[in-house]
């Protein structure tokens, strides 16, 4: 059959990839590098072995730390299966495992693999042959998670790394929820040869979800707060050089003077100095966060993608310059270079906004909302969506209001989405965990000319937005 | 105008959107001479619409105005004509991220249907992308292929008229995603596993009952895939409303005066009527949509 079949293959994992870990449900996003000690779900190891390798390979975590790659196992269990039909004659006393703490453990200190380790298991507890046939296939479920170390090694996406930032640092993100994501990427119209503008505090995530919705056609301003965006998150992608070629720059602190035209080069900043100092009590801040979530989770975790954020400052040619090097000729002419880059990229930047002319406005920080989106819209075309994400509904509903007042927009809609897990077995399926509340709120809407006559007031505009007044009163009174 | 490209002019032939206020809209295709009837009066295509911008305001003859607003696929699928069930926004947004669904993806989708996933998966996957949809129903498909000729689309899409069930997608080894919309997709599944690359990707399997999803999860661990989740999303929307309660007499008299009363008053909503304190709610509409379908997620991999 005809069709785009002839694709060449996905390329296989090289050194130097950006990828990310799996083992069940857990995931961790890592950079290929010989020779170096990842640590994932308690176990380390070194990942020179899945070079060369497709992606999507399992792997077993073997003695020393390698991986090896691992096939698909046929079920092993092929034997006749002895089950009991309930529970009323297991008693728990704490005796039925017939292997003790050291027995297991110098099991593991041979190097017995860990599928032969859960067999050990089975086959010295005296209460197995009588659990249920469901209550034997979890034991076993439970034994394999702790026991056999299976990783497999995923391209990274934005399903994979927003579902990865949301368990494991969802504080970093304002604990938008990957449901959420979802939406505002859809209610933006986010696609090949849009002209984006992007607001974010999400660790780059969401500037990465919309650079692989934009597949590198068109181009993205990303309004920076501080001395420079963040992008981590952006990194973990491993997006193609050609990429970052239309995605700008530009603060958000010029964004009053590009409004009243008296924005020029030289209100930027030129000192190399200020940059690093910014950039610095950017990092401070991370690490506040970080600080705050160590607690319930793994600090290694944290070390890792902070170092990713490096790198990414570097490739990304934002100016994070070690202070260490300062007094070096070379890194001096290496930072006037980049500087002049950047301010290049910047007065690009204010010339793609100045047309006004933006096919959309996404929205996801840890600032207010409502200054945000009043002095951006300005720079959106008429019949173009905007998505503003927040943590907290109230401050869109005065967001929601005053952009009733300042108009320009229409179809204002104020939603929240609901996520339902499903566990899907035989006999045994249900819900898995309702997640509410915590994913989120989105004000979405759509822009339009704006009116000049003022005097319009009072007409058709007004009388569809607000409420006719007997209505109101009508809830008013609902509400007593 | 086009679904996958933006543009600023309306033009004779293009489809945009009537946007009567409170959420109250219709599609509308431009025509030299034509003529739209609103409740605010008529609209006069070549003079109202053509050469106007999208996002004008469009006075009609009764004096009320509109805006014209470019088509979408998320407005699209609020005024499609419907021919079938189908999928909104809501989950349209969930499919496309955890297909993993970027421009130059190649999607195999079945059925058809009124088109309003097509839509989105074209304009996701668009301008490298191909969409390949199956659909048994010989009027439908012709209805949505005749949609995507006038939604200038057609270059990404191909529709084949046959039982994705029984005669599959009609492409082997081509797609990075499956989705899957049918009674009975258990019976699809391992024409989706063909359909896919060898190297993997994603399906999707959209069911509104458990039995069938129940089927669906057993047939695809049958064909080898893996991480097999089923989620469901529900969509909850605010009204944003000033409400005023009233403050009770407790019998203080003349000695409380407006002070006493909580004063978090959004400035811009006026003050509140005396004895009343006023604040901003997102209030939950009477009504929510409390189930369109359980989504299914499978990957096909390489081992």
């Amino acid at each position: 059959m005809a069709g785009p079949g002839q694709r060449p293959p996905p390329p296989r994992i090289r050194d130097g990839d950006f990828v990310v870990l799996k083992r069940e449900d857990v995931f961790k996003a890592v950079q290929v590098q010989r020779r170096k000690k990842v640590i994932f779900e308690k176990q380390w190891f070194y990942l020179d072995n899945v070079i060369g390798q497709n992606y999507g390979t399992t792997f077993e975590v073997s003695s020393g730390g390698s991986l090896q790659p691992k096939k698909k196992v046929e079920e092993t269990s092929t034997e006749t299966k002895e089950a009991g039909t309930d529970n009323r004659n297991i008693i728990d006393d704490g005796k039925s495992q017939k292997l003790t703490q050291d027995d297991i453990k110098a099991l593991k200190d041979k190097g017995i693999k860990g599928e032969e380790i859960v067999q050990q298991l089975i086959e010295n507890s005296t209460t197995f042959r009588d659990k249920t046939e469901f209550a034997q296939d979890k034991y076993i479920k439970k034994k394999k998670k702790k026991y056999e170390a299976i990783i497999t090694i995923v391209k990274p996406s934005t399903r994979i790394l927003s579902v990865m930032y949301y368990a494991r640092e969802p504080g970093k993100i304002n604990h938008l929820r990957y449901d959420t994501l979802a939406q505002m990427l859809t209610l933006g119209n986010i696609r090949a040869g849009n002209k984006m503008i992007v607001v974010e505090t999400c660790a780059g995530l969401v500037l990465g979800a919309v650079m692989e919705r934009m597949g590198g056609f068109g181009s993205i301003i990303q309004m920076y707060p501080g001395g420079g965006p963040v992008r981590a998150a952006t990194a973990c992608f491993g997006f193609p050089e050609s990429f970052f070629n239309s995605l700008y720059e530009f603060p958000l602190s010029k964004v009053d003077s590009l409004l009243a035209g008296t924005f020029s080069l030289e209100t930027l900043p030129s000192e190399p100095k200020d940059i690093v100092l910014v950039e610095e009590s950017n990092g401070a801040l991370d690490e506040k966060q970080t600080s705050l979530q160590e607690a319930e989770e793994e600090s290694i975790a944290e070390v890792v993608l902070d170092s990713n954020h490096a790198e990414d400052q570097e490739t990304m040619e934002v100016g994070t310059e070690d202070p260490e090097y300062k007094d070096s000729k070379d890194k001096t002419q290496e930072k006037q270079r980049k500087q002049e880059e950047q301010r290049k990229r910047q007065i690009e930047a204010s010339t793609l906004l100045n047309e006004k002319n933006a096919d959309g406005l996404i929205v996801a920080s840890r600032f207010h909302p409502t200054p945000l989106l009043l002095s951006l819209l300005e720079f959106v075309a008429p019949s173009r969506p905007f998505v503003v994400y927040c943590q907290y509904k109230e401050p869109l509903l005065e967001c929601y209001t005053k952009l009733r007042e300042k108009g320009g927009v229409i179809n204002l809609k104020l939603s929240e989405t609901w996520l339902r897990n499903y566990q899907v077995l035989p006999d045994r399926s249900h819900p898995k965990l309702i997640m509410s509340g915590g994913g989120g709120y989105l004000l979405s809407g759509i822009t339009v000319v704006t009116d000049n006559l003022k005097a319009d007031a009072g007409t058709l505009d007004s009388q569809k937005t607000e409420e006719p007044s007997s209505k109101k009163r009508r809830v008013q009174e609902t509400q007593c | 105008m086009s679904f996958v490209e933006y543009k600023d002019l309306i033009k004779d032939g293009d489809t945009a959107i009537v946007f009567l206020g409170h959420g109250s809209m219709f599609p509308v295709r431009v025509q030299a001479g034509g003529q739209t009837q609103t409740k605010y009066g008529v609209i006069r295509h070549s003079a109202d619409l053509i050469g106007k911008r999208f996002g004008a305001k469009v006075t009609c003859s009764k004096g009320g105005w509109v805006y014209i607003l470019h088509p979408t696929p998320e407005l699209w699928t609020m005024n499609l004509p419907h021919r079938t069930q189908i999928l909104y926004s809501t989950d349209i947004s969930l499919i496309t991220m955890m297909l993993e669904l970027k421009p130059g993806s190649v999607v195999c989708e079945s059925g058809t249907g009124s088109g309003s996933l097509s839509h989105a998966l074209l304009r996701t996957i668009a301008p490298t992308g191909h969409l390949y949809t199956v659909e048994f129903h010989q009027q439908r498909a012709e209805k949505a292929m005749e949609e995507f000729r006038a939604h200038k689309v057609d270059h990404l899409v191909t529709v084949r008229n046959q039982d994705v069930c029984k005669n599959g997608f009609g492409v082997t080894h081509a797609a990075d995603a499956v989705f899957l919309d049918i009674p009975s997709p258990w019976e699809a599944v391992g024409h989706a596993n063909a359909a896919l690359r060898v190297e993997g990707g994603r399906l999707c399997s959209f069911s509104p009952c458990i039995e069938q999803v129940q089927r669906t999860c057993r047939a695809l661990e049958e064909h080898g895939f893996t991480e097999v989740h089923t989620l469901e999303i529900l969509l909850q929307a605010y009204n944003v409303r000033t409400v005023n309660l009233p403050l009770p007499d407790l019998g203080k008299g003349a000695t409380a005066d407006a002070a006493d009363a909580p004063s978090d008053v959004a400035a811009d909503s006026g003050p509140p009527p005396p004895g009343m304190a006023q604040f901003k709610s997102g209030v939950p509409l009477k009504e929510m949509v409390g189930h369109t379908g359980y989504l299914t997620f499978a990957t096909k991999s390489l081992f």
